[in-house]
């Protein structure tokens, strides 16, 4: 047996001192504390029974006082504090939004450094304060949890440094073509990266496409989209054009179309609007004249129209097709012709002699300078259909050896998705920017994640002399990087990209201070030439344009069912798919969410003996999608219209699954792309509920809401509103007179709201601008199918109806005319002076503020739903589940990510808790303590509602009723007798909410 | 001096004794529980246990667990709440009112007829609390003084009312109810052969002698307390009422609601009572003490207030019409033609027609018919609430805002529930609790037994069996 080697704990165990045995077997050898404590010497061997029994008790008693205690989570201050961020005042960043869509610049409102809130930004000469509800909602992509953390290579997570190097190896090796895919960038840095990019490579191309193209419209106009200005129009005519909802720059034209929209008594005129369409579109919902065509007689009332409008500016006449709506036509060419120079064609058709055509006419119309602004052409769309058919052609034929993708997905929202995939498989090097796994990046060997909008430098040119920012606004929260830092980098350039953007902008606003100013305010006017269309297509001449449509006439006589394919206010063409704010939001129209649907007019659907919810195949041409049946009064008959952006396979828990899929119905025809097909519908025998969030469409003769015609307007605009009086035994009287209630009495602010039924377009902003400033919780299909949806401000659509009580009773009323005129109404809180859900609450947990506020107290709620019984308007909203921290709403509120967006001036609700709008009340009590700081008042247009705020259309204005020069009191006290109401005035609840009548400007 | 009155028939039959009433009461008290009971007793806690289930889910994961929705916000909930209330009328009604009327006939279903109202208000009373989104805070109702400074409870409201209503209405029938109780109690104590049975009931019956001075304050008690509980008949289903009439809502807005809610809770009242005697009476062989003579009062009452509630209904219509308000008009034209139309029918068919048929005497003295026509009014006074409180909120003033409303599962389960809880509590009392009051029947036997011993002066009330020794009957 070997013997061990021995070691020694220490040179006292080698020394074996005695005080080194006496220690040996003490488990601390070293003096404790504990036994002096515990009363010294005496007791330094073991503890007592009695302390033991103390220390005992103080530990149970100790474990369970830690137990009973709530997880503290601790607010850590800052230790070297930001010089800007001041912890609970926001600060604002002026960016723009363009993904793609809408161009839309904004004010980004942060608050410790996180964003929280998108605004309009109102130096902007484009859109002018107001916003896009995509706007909006993009704010919750940036804390989407299904973005990419970081590069992908090979479907393996990667870091950019090895990604940078395989991607720069691959490329100088590569054989063919080298192509970048985008939609439409309008960015000129960015397109000066791209040429920095592309110039290291023998053959390089940038192919643009767009989903929802408009080719034939640049095709016809030399590369650009005319710079109309709806504001100089007095006649609009829109054939098919959605321009208030979807088409090319909605912001912008709904703020040049509701000037002359809007009417006074000093002021009682107003445009006129003639919209030729197929589907029910928000625009079309908007217009005096509707008139349902199917897609494919655009060519023939187009044809018709330039016809009547040659015929009387001394044009050629050229051989049109018959069409079914001459009278309407000739209605409208009469008031063109009249108004010349104050008239002006529209239409999204992306047939290049529709297009042709409708330029022709706004030519002959003398509209070019005048409703067209030529020095102004937008390029919000450059996309090319030719050229992007060409390419998927040469990826089939192995001609190109690498393509990016930036901001493209063609393997979901083109035509050809198939051929696109097929020819990925014969490209050497494929990379997309995508920032998720998306359906073209799961097919690519390398994902170099974008970065959100709100974490990027960027620059945009939408029109010409028109320039705008994006900043940063938070460190990127993955790690992302933006794709123009790729490309440099991949170039080799060692410049970032803020500073190629300084060097694009200095010829423009300078450096330093001129660069500040840029910065600070988001917009600039200068013009860089990036954007001007290089070879633009040659335009199609009249006469080939007048044999197409002709051709396309015979061709489309007959009964065939035709489909348009459209694009939705909320999703757009799919990039918004997995932000659930926008699946949730509620179609203008439709009032649909979180699906798409086939849209089919009353008459068809009876001849088909299809009901609302039944699931129908659609199929052309060996294509086929199922989707559930809408009945959608206004269609065109024999027609269905379906949206766009739907069907997602690859975007993330929000988007995929839902819908279908339409792009593979579209056509291709020679190298165009046409949003229109004939299709054959079958039904599937399967029920599909659409979630819509209202169900009843008519108003049941109610006088809810008011309208009249502009001629009685003009006769007398004391005329034009109905006024409900009560019968008392001094004859009748205002509602207000015959009263049980003593009036509140407001000594400080009155806090109103005016709503111009006029203006409001129902475009939703205000919807979407609601549910992010407040905290409104998405609660997902099942639950609006259930009719829980959450929104606090809603907008109420009404289509007219053919019957009246007198002849057809209540039933008959219920059904929406065939193509009937539609109303939209805000609804939200009326913060009624006589309030009657603040009489039945039991707990007082609703009352009134002493400025007028109808307020909702959280946590003395005990939800017994009396409130919202008692409603009227039927504002107030349930909490029926908790929907933060549930996995059954596994929304923004369910992560710690998606929380970040939460406002954190309001509560989150927990279940069981009633709520509704407050006026954003948080708004109003930080507008009135920095007005308290400076020792003023508040200013009018100081405090504003997050509604009246993202309004593109300034429908929704808030303001104190006791400021007698505030903007609400100065249109009070004008409409007052003339259009003003309040809705359900008879029930003397006095809301703080006045509407305005809504004029129309009927032919 | 006794008086038998040649015309009318007798309250008690079968020459009944005052033995025999205290042996046919105490017999199945005193008994083995019997296989009928047992199953009742069985299917009343499995819908109990559904009852419990369907609470477990509503508190656990929210009321999103029903069918109500933005515009619904109250339907199967408040139906249920009030349809309970309403049963639970009959109650007081028969004990406090009939009392100072003096009708006799109470005597015999008083009893069952008050254990029915507590359980009813009992299973009522369930539905404020469930129904609220966060009911661990339902005290807040309560003006109690708390810690939140000068917050108070809001006097205006009606669901405030509600829990005065309520909990006074619940307090009083209790105490008179127990009350009654007492010297029944005492005899089945003084029979009790058990050692825990005679400690149980000796508890319950308060040391009650049967001392004339007991008697007194017995006699005085119930005089006061039927005094306090009259107006109790009249203003709890007022009160109730008013959760509606005072609100804005066309349909429930309604100034006739509260004496035609309380002509309804009294005819479901009824009608529950009857649904429940015939069952005893057959199940306990109470043949004699529940006469045909009461089964027909009692339908008697059913057809006035049924008949009352039917004039309400029609009056309803024709003061929408007349009130000009199209809101007003359109809600009950709604009602009738409108997507709940089958609901309005039921209602109809079953509160205002079949009530109808007692006017024809053979029916009103028929058990089955009268066992039919009274299940028929529970159904249709359930029906009458959801039509009042779904019907008229599913489609109020704003279009937009139309919904249908229906039920889930757990909306059913808590209905039924609460079923089984009443099933359960009333066949725990009519087992362990004397379902007739023994003493006030004694004491009508001298006047309508149908044996008049003024002419029979031989013939004793009184048993004969050498071991009947009762000083308190």
């Amino acid at each position: 047996m070997q013997e061990t080697i021995k070691y020694w704990r220490g040179v006292e165990e080698l020394n074996n001192t005695p005080e080194f045995q006496k220690n040996a077997h003490n488990e601390f050898p070293e003096f404790l504390p504990v036994s002096e404590a515990n009363g010294g010497e005496a007791s330094s061997q073991v503890a007592p029974r009695r302390d033991f029994l103390k220390l005992l008790g103080f530990g149970v008693a100790a474990a369970t006082l830690a137990s009973c205690e709530t997880p503290v989570r601790k607010a850590i201050p800052y230790l070297n504090k930001p010089e800007e961020v001041e912890p609970g005042v926001p600060n604002w960043y002026a960016s723009t939004y363009f993904m793609g869509d809408i161009y839309n610049p904004v004010l980004v409102k942060t608050r410790e450094g996180r964003p929280i809130k998108i605004e309009g930004n109102a130096l902007s000469p484009v859109t002018l304060g107001g916003t896009h509800a995509r706007a909006q909602a993009s704010l919750l992509s940036l804390y989407d949890n299904n973005r990419l953390k970081g590069p992908v290579a090979k479907g393996k997570e990667t870091s950019w440094q090895t990604i940078d190097q395989e991607i720069r190896t691959r490329l100088t090796g590569v054989q063919g073509r080298v192509v970048l895919v985008s939609n439409t960038i309008i960015s000129p840095s960015t397109k000066s990266v791209i040429r920095d990019f592309g110039a290291q490579f023998p053959a390089f191309e940038h192919v643009t496409y767009d989903a929802k193209s408009a080719s034939a419209l640049l095709r016809a106009n030399g590369g650009l989209v005319p710079g109309y200005d709806f504001s100089k129009a007095r006649v609009i005519v829109s054939i098919g054009a959605d321009f208030l909802g979807t088409w090319i720059s909605p912001v912008e034209y709904s703020k040049q179309y509701i000037t002359n929209r809007k009417v006074t008594a000093d002021k009682p005129t107003m445009s006129r609007h003639y919209q030729f369409e197929t589907f029910m579109s928000m625009t079309g919902a908007n217009a005096d004249v509707r008139v349902p065509v199917k897609p494919s007689e655009y060519g023939a009332v187009v044809a018709a129209l330039y016809n009547r409008v040659a015929g009387g500016t001394g044009g050629a006449a050229i051989q049109a097709p018959s069409s079914r709506v001459a009278k309407q036509i000739d209605a409208a060419a009469k008031e063109l012709l009249a108004n010349r120079g104050g008239a002006l064609v529209v239409s999204d058709s992306n047939d290049p002699a529709v297009q042709t055509l409708v330029t022709a006419i706004n030519g002959a119309l003398g509209a070019n300078g005048t409703t067209i602004n030529t020095a102004a052409p937008s390029y919000v769309r450059q996309g090319d259909d030719a050229r992007m058919l060409r390419l998927i052609n040469d990826m089939n034929n192995g001609a190109v050896g690498a393509v990016i993708f930036y901001g493209a997905n063609p393997a979901y929202d083109h035509p050809l998705s198939q051929q696109v995939v097929s020819g990925l498989k014969k490209v050497g090097v494929k990379i997309s920017f995508a920032d998720r796994i998306d359906e073209t990046a799961a097919l690519v060997d390398y994902v170099c994640p974008d970065n959100h909008f709100l974490e990027s430098w960027n620059d945009y040119e939408p029109k010409r002399g028109f320039l705008s920012l994006a900043q940063p606004t938070i460190t990127t929260i993955y790690n992302t990087r933006q794709a123009q830092e790729s490309l440099l980098k991949w170039t080799g350039s060692t410049s970032d990209f803020y500073t190629v953007i300084q060097r694009t902008w200095s010829g423009i606003v300078g450096g330093g201070a001129g660069w500040d100013k840029a910065a600070h305010d988001g917009v600039a006017t200068g013009s860089t030439g990036a954007n001007e269309p290089t070879a633009p297509a040659a335009p199609m001449t009249l006469a080939a344009a007048a044999v197409s449509i002709n051709k396309a006439g015979r061709a489309a006589a007959g009964n065939n069912l035709e489909l348009e394919i459209y694009e939705k206010v909320a999703i757009g063409a799919g990039q918004h798919s997995n932000n659930p704010w926008l699946q949730e939001m509620s179609d203008p129209t439709t009032k649909a969410t979180w699906d798409n649907y086939v849209a089919i007019s009353t008459t068809t659907a009876k001849r088909l003996e299809l009901e609302q919810n039944d699931v129908v195949r659609v199929a052309a041409k060996g294509k086929s999608i199922e989707l559930p049946v809408l009945i959608q009064p206004g269609q065109a008959a024999d027609t269905i219209a379906i949206a766009i952006g739907y069907g997602r396979t690859h975007a993330g828990q929000a988007a995929n699954n839902v819908g279908a899929n339409v792009y593979p119905l579209v056509s291709v025809a020679g190298d165009g792309l046409q949003f229109v097909n004939t299709v054959t519908l079958e039904k599937v025998g399967a029920d599909k509920p659409i979630a819509q969030t209202q169900t009843h469409h008519t108003v049941m003769g109610r006088i809810v809401v008011q309208e009249n015609t502009l001629a009685n307007y003009q006769k007398d605009p004391k005329s034009v509103t109905e006024y409900v009086r009560i019968a008392t035994p001094d004859g009748p009287q205002k509602p207000q007179k015959v009263s049980l209630w003593q009036d509140y009495e407001y000594k400080n602010h009155h806090w109103g709201m005016v709503i111009d039924l006029n203006s409001c377009i129902g475009c939703g902003s205000c919807t979407i601008s609601c549910q992010v400033e407040n905290n409104v919780p998405v609660v997902g299909k099942q639950e609006v199918l259930n009719r829980r949806e959450m929104h606090w401000l809603r907008i109420d659509r009404y289509y007219s109806s053919d019957a009246t009580r007198e002849d057809g009773g209540f039933e008959k009323m219920e059904n929406p005319s065939e193509n009937p005129s539609v109303i939209f109404q805000p609804m939200l809180c009326q913060h009624c002076n006589h309030a009657p859900c603040e009489t039945v609450c039991p707990v007082a947990a609703t009352m009134h503020s002493t400025e007028g506020l109808n307020q909702m107290v959280y946590n003395r709620c005990v939800g017994t739903r009396y409130c919202a019984n008692n409603c009227p308007y039927k504002v107030r909203r349930f909490n029926w589940f908790n929907y933060a921290n549930n996995e059954k709403f596994d929304y923004q509120m369910n992560n710690d990510l998606g929380k970040m967006v939460l406002n954190p001036d309001v509560t989150v609700r927990s279940r069981g808790v009633m709520e509704k709008c407050s006026f954003c009340v948080q708004r109003i009590q930080y507008g009135k303590l920095e007005a308290k700081k400076d020792g003023r008042r508040p200013v009018d247009g100081e405090i504003v509602t997050a509604c009246a705020q993202a309004c593109p259309t300034n429908a929704i204005i808030f303001g104190d009723m006791l400021d007698q020069n505030s903007q609400i009191s100065q249109i009070l006290k004008r409409e007052q007798g003339e259009r003003a109401f309040h809705v359900l005035e008879e029930l003397n609840t006095q809301p703080n909410v006045t509407y305005l009548t809504k004029i129309r400007n009927q032919a | 001096m006794q008086h038998v009155s040649p015309i009318r028939e007798p309250l008690v039959t079968g020459g009944k004794t005052y033995a025999d009433i205290t042996e046919d009461v105490c017999r199945q008290v005193e008994a083995k529980p019997n296989v009928r009971w047992m199953m009742g007793l069985g299917v009343s806690l499995v819908l109990l246990g559904v009852f419990i289930y369907s609470v477990y889910r509503t508190l656990w994961f929210g009321i999103g667990e029903w069918g109500l929705n933005k515009t619904v916000g109250w339907a199967w909930d408040i139906t249920n709440f009030v349809w309970w209330v309403g049963i639970g009328h009959a109650g007081t009604l028969i004990s406090a009112i009939l009392l100072l009327f003096r009708q006799k006939w109470r005597t015999s279903i008083n009893r069952a007829a008050e254990a029915m109202t507590i359980f009813a208000v009992i299973c009522a009373a369930m539905f404020p609390v469930l129904h609220m989104g966060r009911p661990w805070l339902a005290y807040w109702v309560l003006p109690l003084p708390n810690t939140f400074g000068s917050l108070w409870v809001n006097f205006n409201s009606p669901l405030l009312w509600d829990v005065f209503a309520i909990s006074t209405y619940f307090s009083v029938s209790l105490v008179f109810w127990y009350i009654g109780l007492i010297p029944d109690f005492a005899t089945i104590r003084d029979r009790a052969t058990g050692p825990i049975a005679r400690r149980a009931y000796a508890i319950l019956s308060m040391n009650w002698t049967g001392s004339a001075k007991h008697w007194s304050r017995y006699e005085t008690v119930s005089l006061i307390l039927a005094g306090l509980a009259t107006p109790l008949v009249l203003s709890v289903h007022t009160i109730v009422s008013m959760d509606f009439a005072t609100s804005v809502i066309p349909g429930w807005h309604t100034t006739i609601f509260p004496p035609y809610f309380v002509a309804g809770a009294i005819f479901s009242g009824f009608a529950m009572v009857l649904t429940l005697m015939i069952i005893t009476r057959k199940t306990f062989k109470l043949e004699d003490y529940i006469t045909l003579e009461h089964v027909e009062s009692m339908n008697k009452v059913i057809t006035l207030t049924g008949s009352i509630v039917g004039v309400a209904y029609i009056t309803e219509f024709f003061i929408a019409w007349y009130s000009g308000v199209e809101y007003e008009q359109y809600a009950f034209i709604n009602r009738a033609t409108g997507p709940y139309w089958w609901a309005y029918w039921s209602m109809m068919t079953c509160n205002v027609i079949t009530p109808q048929l007692f006017w024809f005497r053979s029916i009103r003295r028929s058990l089955t018919a009268t066992f039919i026509i009274s299940i028929f009014v529970n159904i249709g006074m359930w029906f009458e609430r959801f039509v009042i409180i779904v019907t008229s909120l599913h489609r109020d003033f704003l279009p937009s805002s139309w919904v249908m409303f229906s039920p889930t599962s757990i909306d059913v389960g808590i209905y039924v529930g609460t079923i089984g809880l009443f099933f359960t509590l009333f066949l725990l009392f009519a087992k362990f609790f004397p379902v007739v009051n023994m003493a006030e029947v004694k004491s009508i036997l001298k006047s309508s037994s149908g044996v008049s011993h003024t002419l029979n002066p031989g013939a004793s009330l009184h048993g004969t069996a050498p071991n009947n020794s009762h000083k308190h009957d």
